[in-house]
């Protein structure tokens, strides 16, 4: 058997309250390009650090050409050999290209100081073996991303790297620019240089790598060559599932059909764009329905629904509510309309750290809830009861910090947060993501309950099973355009899986 | 990533300690000073020396208000020593209409300096530090063209303003007062308050949940500039003269020292009323106290440095 | 820790043709533009007033400008660092008290003291905002108060103006060569030096690195603490030096000028085209936004009906300007 270039043996890595990493072992073969795939975490973050030294495992070994190492660093990590290329390039944005490409090697004259011309001349050469043609004396944020990717993809490789690690290489780059990529990354490959490729796109999997290890939940799901496996597994082994045995009811606290599926839309959004992630989106909720959005990460998901709450600047496209045009770009238009949207990210984008729970519930409806510019307390502590009561919110007091909560309590607290605000539409994005058990059948529960009462919800979703049980209809993206709708008796996660597999068709 | 999001907060002596400095510090130390002030200083507990102590501090106390505002929402403002010394040249300059002409005129003037600054950090996007920088050198420059000269003059509204006592409190103390309870009630009880702590706390949360952000930055830095131009009055009154090279000077530095020190944090998300009152007291018997004690000036500013620095190193021990 | 989704990332990157032909107005007018306005206002002042292009009149400024140009040259390094430095104003002061007294001791105490004092402080400074993350403003700020402190309590409180008592020391602010005073030829000195470490070296392309990302400039290699106390004691070093040029041409440590002297060099520095958020910027910008803030009060004087106090506003207003500028800039890069 030949020398590994890296091995991970039995890695775990735990945070507070998680365990990222539970005995997770990877191996990576010389001039092997070697796909590295899993849902929002399953671990392939954590990992990637614990290879790259910005992380160190609790348990396991690494293998460098099969001695064990340890890295301190990320730049001890550099040093061996491993080098990373993150999905926001992890460059100067303001410095020229040559100088970034260079910066720690510059060449320098007899006078001891930088010879520029050298160092143009030398950063010009090294670009045009990457098929790149450009003033290598520009910064570097005047020049498109797949050049900017193709500058940290030459600096990883000129520091004599044996590994390349490319996480979300391709997310920002057009069709030609990821040509050019393929065509570098099979060169690398002919020099024996290794490269461990995460990504989403599984045309792209399926065009350069060799080999696919999945992650689910912190551990291996699967480890084997890539041709050997059909798309619809890879899915299937992505999500969780497995295609043989589906079909199993009652583990989540849905009840199945909603009765009112029928009655004008509460909500619409029609051929919505924002290019690059979205193209010609269409979405309808009516009331007491629950739209499930499918697909995998960064097909598009999130940006539907923050362009349906007018957080995100679209390119074309209209929103509606009860027939009404929503103004563009304003969050604060789109709740006066009725469509609230309980953010992916908590933390950045959810709740007030600083504010007690009672502030944070009641932030988004303060206009409702004070009389010519002064607050009522009287009123506050009213809704503020009454949705802490309803939702089951565990705090000492609404007077606590927002920040001292579970995630799971957190989540329930930016949900009454909407419904404080008397919204009719909820635009839900990974409700469950990353609470516990206990907390998750809660929002699960709640979900249903409104839909009961008449609300329209869109869910987004990444667990299958909670899309399939908890969704009348689930519409699924693919690299920002809608691949299909699936009503009735079709949702189903064969089918969502199926959709999601189907060959891209090139567009035009 | 997501996996790190629920990561609970494990709390060590250390980390307990500074935040009780950063929660309670400030009480504790203006208590600490006056014990020492009482027991080892001559004449402190006389009526008159608390006057004068009072009298000194409340144009420190009502721009630090605003100053407090202001970083409340991840800003600051620079601008505001130059306000009161714009506001003291309007002052002179509308006298000959009679004193309430001159005092709105000045209060005018701040708003609008205020406006100027808030509609560059909300509407154009510049940093507060630049922004309020900017206005600092042209606004301490343009009061300057206004009245070039220390300008005295003799009118009997504002000589009652700056002088009269009420119920044995002088009046510009409880200005300072009443814009104490003010602000205190428009962070507590108001819907602007509270947008404005969520504004600072988390600003991509805020315009999530459709608050209006850009017009709650600039309304901060118009009551900013506000109060500095109220502070700017008030000093002018007192001295019963207008100089606009030296009116204010600092005075930005004493302001984010009293709101820093006060508790309130650089990051934004809170603003403590009290706590800012306080930390402007902590600095006046600070320097008080040296100066009764014969030590020099010079110590003041040394130690006023030494306190700032342990403020927010406490506040950040306390993130970390 | 943030999710990090395609659309942070998603920026479109084709560009129009005639792109390329805005993006480089931009970048003259980014890093140009003070040199630009310098030589219009030139020109202006030589046709207006008989008096202003006056080889006198253009040593005049060059000589008065010339304190404010060696502490704008460290200053620049600090906020291309994407730091700030609020402490050199009193630094200034400082060092031209501790100069003045020094001097009784002979010319090398008189540098040495300065020097060493200013540099040392600059050190502190740049040794906390490395270590513990603290704002380099708030940390600067405490650094001015304490050095203001420091210098009343050298001079008995500002009431004490020591005389400098040595020729060799007082020649080094006052000789002429080639008509022009010492300080200049020290200026030229510094900034053409300044220039070549920030252009030409390693440790100049780690300060731009750093300024630029300081996350990626760790990634890269780049001993981002070391680079950042040797910026805060350049800044330091460059501040004494000038209050001790300034006190060798006054032949006195004078305690009242230089407060907020600071403020001056920080809008020269942004006036002159580097960026307050780090990472772009160059002397030749800030040696340009030093003679400008130096020819609107020439001409302001010259004016006569004018107070001087209205080149104050004049450089509030154009460094106000000059940030919406760049914001404009700044956006319609993105939006490209």
């Amino acid at each position: 058997m030949a020398t590994a270039v890296l091995e991970a043996r039995g890695i775990s890595k735990g945070f507070p309250g998680v365990l990222a990493l539970d005995d997770v072992s990877f191996r990576l073969d010389a001039g092997q390009v070697h796909a590295l795939v899993g849902e929002n975490g399953a671990g392939k973050s954590t990992l990637i650090k614990v290879l790259t030294g910005v992380y160190r495992p609790d348990r396991g070994t690494l293998l460098l050409r099969d001695e064990p190492v340890t890295f301190d660093n990320p730049l001890a990590a550099q040093r061996a050999g491993i080098s990373t290329i993150y999905q926001e390039v992890n460059l100067v944005p303001q410095m020229s290209l040559a100088h970034n490409l260079l910066l720690g090697r510059e060449p320098r004259s007899r006078l001891g100081v930088t010879d520029t011309t050298q160092l143009y001349a030398e950063a010009e050469r090294v670009m045009t073996r990457y098929g790149i043609r450009t003033d290598v004396r520009r910064p570097l944020r005047s020049l498109g991303m797949g050049t900017q990717q193709m500058v940290a993809l030459a600096r990883a490789v000129s520091i004599e790297a044996r590994l390349v690690v490319m996480d979300e290489p391709t997310s920002a780059l057009e069709p030609r620019e990821v040509d050019t990529l393929f065509g570098v990354i099979a060169d690398l490959r002919s020099e024996g240089i290794s490269v461990i490729y995460v990504s989403h796109r599984l045309d792209e999997l399926y065009r350069i790598c060799d080999r696919v290890t999945v992650l689910r939940d912190g551990r291996v799901a699967h480890d084997g060559p890539l041709d050997e496996l059909a798309r619809v597994e890879l899915v299937a082994l992505m999500l969780g599932r497995d295609p043989a045995e589906i079909r199993r009811d009652g583990a989540t606290k849905f009840t199945g059909e909603h009765t009112t599926t029928v009655g004008e839309p509460l909500v619409q959004a029609r051929s919505v764009s924002c290019r690059p992630v979205l193209r010609d989106v269409s979405v309808q909720v009516r009331p007491g329905e629950v739209v499930g959005l499918g697909g995998l990460l960064g097909a598009g998901r999130s940006e539907t629904a923050k362009a349906i709450a007018g957080a995100l600047p679209v390119d074309a496209g209209t929103v509606t509510v009860a027939g009404q045009q929503v103004r563009r770009g304003s969050p604060a238009a789109a709740i006066r309309a009725g469509v609230s949207l309980v953010p992916e990210d908590r933390k950045a984008e959810g709740i007030v750290p600083t504010l007690s729970v009672r502030d944070n519930i009641a932030l988004a409806a303060l206009p409702q809830l004070s009389r010519s510019g002064v607050v009522s307390d009287a009123r506050i502590d009213r809704i503020v009861d009454s949705f802490m009561r309803r939702l089951r919110i565990k705090a000492a007091s609404p007077h606590q910090k927002v920040s001292e909560l579970s995630g799971g309590n957190q989540q329930k607290v930016l949900l009454a947060r909407s419904l404080a605000t008397g919204a009719k539409v909820l635009l839900l994005d990974e409700p469950t993501r990353g609470i516990d058990v206990g907390a998750k059948a809660e929002v699960q529960a709640l979900i249903d309950e409104l839909a009961a009462e008449g609300l329209g919800v869109l869910l987004i979703s990444s667990d299958l099973e909670e899309l399939v049980e908890g969704a009348d209809r689930v519409v699924v993206l693919r690299d920002g355009a809608v691949a299909g709708e699936l009503s009735g008796d079709q949702v189903t996660e064969e089918a969502i899986m199926a959709t999601i597999a189907a060959t891209g068709e090139t567009d035009g | 990533m997501a996996e790190l999001a629920a990561a609970p907060r494990v709390w060590g002596g250390r980390a307990r300690l500074l935040t009780w400095l950063q929660e309670y510090g400030v009480y504790a130390s203006v208590l600490a000073l006056l014990l020492f002030n009482v027991v080892f200083t001559p004449h402190f507990l006389e009526v008159a020396n608390f006057r004068t102590q009072l009298i000194q501090v409340a144009p420190v106390v009502i721009t630090s208000l605003g100053m407090a505002l202001v970083i409340g929402t991840e800003g600051i403002d620079l601008s505001v020593g130059a306000v009161m010394a714009l506001a003291s040249a309007m002052v002179v300059l509308y006298l000959g209409y009679g004193a309430p002409v001159a005092i709105v005129a000045a209060l005018i003037a701040g708003a609008a300096a205020g406006a100027a600054g808030g509609a560059l950090v909300a509407y154009v996007g510049v940093q507060p530090i630049v922004a309020t920088l900017a206005l600092l050198v042209g606004i301490r420059g343009m009061a300057n063209v206004l009245v070039p000269q220390l300008t005295e003059f003799r009118n009997p509204t504002l000589i009652t303003l700056g002088s009269r006592s009420v119920l044995g409190l002088p009046l510009v103390v409880i200005v300072a007062a009443v814009l104490t309870v003010l602000v205190a009630f428009l962070i507590k009880r108001t819907t602007f308050g509270r947008q404005l702590v969520a504004v600072g706390g988390n600003r991509a949360a805020s315009r999530l949940s459709g608050l209006p952000v850009r017009r709650v930055l600039i309304t901060v830095y118009i009551i900013s500039g506000l109060l500095a131009a109220v502070a700017g009055v008030l000093a002018t009154s007192r001295l019963q003269a207008s100089d606009p090279t030296s009116l204010g000077l600092l005075m930005e530095l004493s302001a984010i020292t009293a709101v820093v020190v006060g508790g309130t944090p650089l990051t934004g998300g809170r603003v403590r009323v009290l706590g800012t009152v306080m930390g402007a007291l902590l600095i006046q018997l600070l320097q008080a106290t040296l100066i009764k004690h014969n030590l020099p000036q010079s110590w003041t500013q040394m130690v006023q440095a030494v306190i700032i620095l342990a403020a927010v190193y406490a506040a950040r021990g306390r993130r970390a | 820790m943030t999710t990090t989704t395609d659309a942070d990332t998603g920026t479109d990157t084709r560009r129009a043709p005639g792109m390329l032909r805005r993006e480089r107005i931009g970048h003259l007018l980014q890093h140009h533009g003070a040199l630009m306005v310098l030589a219009v206002t030139v020109v202006v002042g030589a046709v207006a007033f008989d008096s202003f292009a006056t080889p006198q009149n253009a040593a005049n400024i060059v000589v008065s400008s010339s304190f404010l140009a060696i502490i704008a040259i460290g200053m620049t390094f600090v906020i291309i660092s994407g730091g700030i430095d609020l402490s050199v104003g009193s630094s200034f002061v400082l060092a031209g008290v501790l100069a003045a007294y020094g001097s009784r001791y002979g010319l090398l105490v008189a540098l040495l003291l300065p020097l060493t004092v200013c540099g040392a402080i600059g050190l502190v400074q740049g040794l906390i905002v490395a270590r513990t993350g603290m704002a380099p403003f708030i940390v600067t700020l405490a650094g001015l108060l304490g050095m203001r402190g420091l210098m009343l309590a050298v001079s008995d409180e500002g009431a004490n103006t020591y005389l400098v008592r040595n020729d060799a020391f007082s020649a080094l602010g006052q000789a002429s060569f080639l008509g022009l005073t010492v300080p200049v030829w020290i200026t030229l000195g510094l900034a053409l030096l300044g220039g070549v470490l920030l252009q030409r070296t390693g440790f100049g392309q780690n300060v731009y690195a750093i300024g630029g990302s300081e996350e990626a400039a760790v990634l890269m290699g780049v001993p981002v603490t070391r680079v950042k106390v040797l910026v805060y004691l350049i800044s330091g070093l460059l501040a004494g030096l000038a209050g001790a040029l300034n006190a060798a041409r006054l032949s006195s440590g004078v305690t009242i000028l230089g407060a907020g002297m600071e403020l001056d060099v920080i809008a020269a520095v942004v006036i002159g085209g580097t960026l307050l958020t780090g990472g772009s910027g160059g002397l030749t910008g800030t040696m340009a936004g030093v003679l400008l803030l130096g020819v609107i009060q020439s001409l302001i004087n010259q004016i006569g009906v004018l107070t001087s106090s209205f080149q104050q506003v004049v450089s509030g207003a154009f460094l106000a300007l000059v940030v919406v500028t760049q914001r404009i800039l700044h956006r319609a890069q993105r939006l490209s």
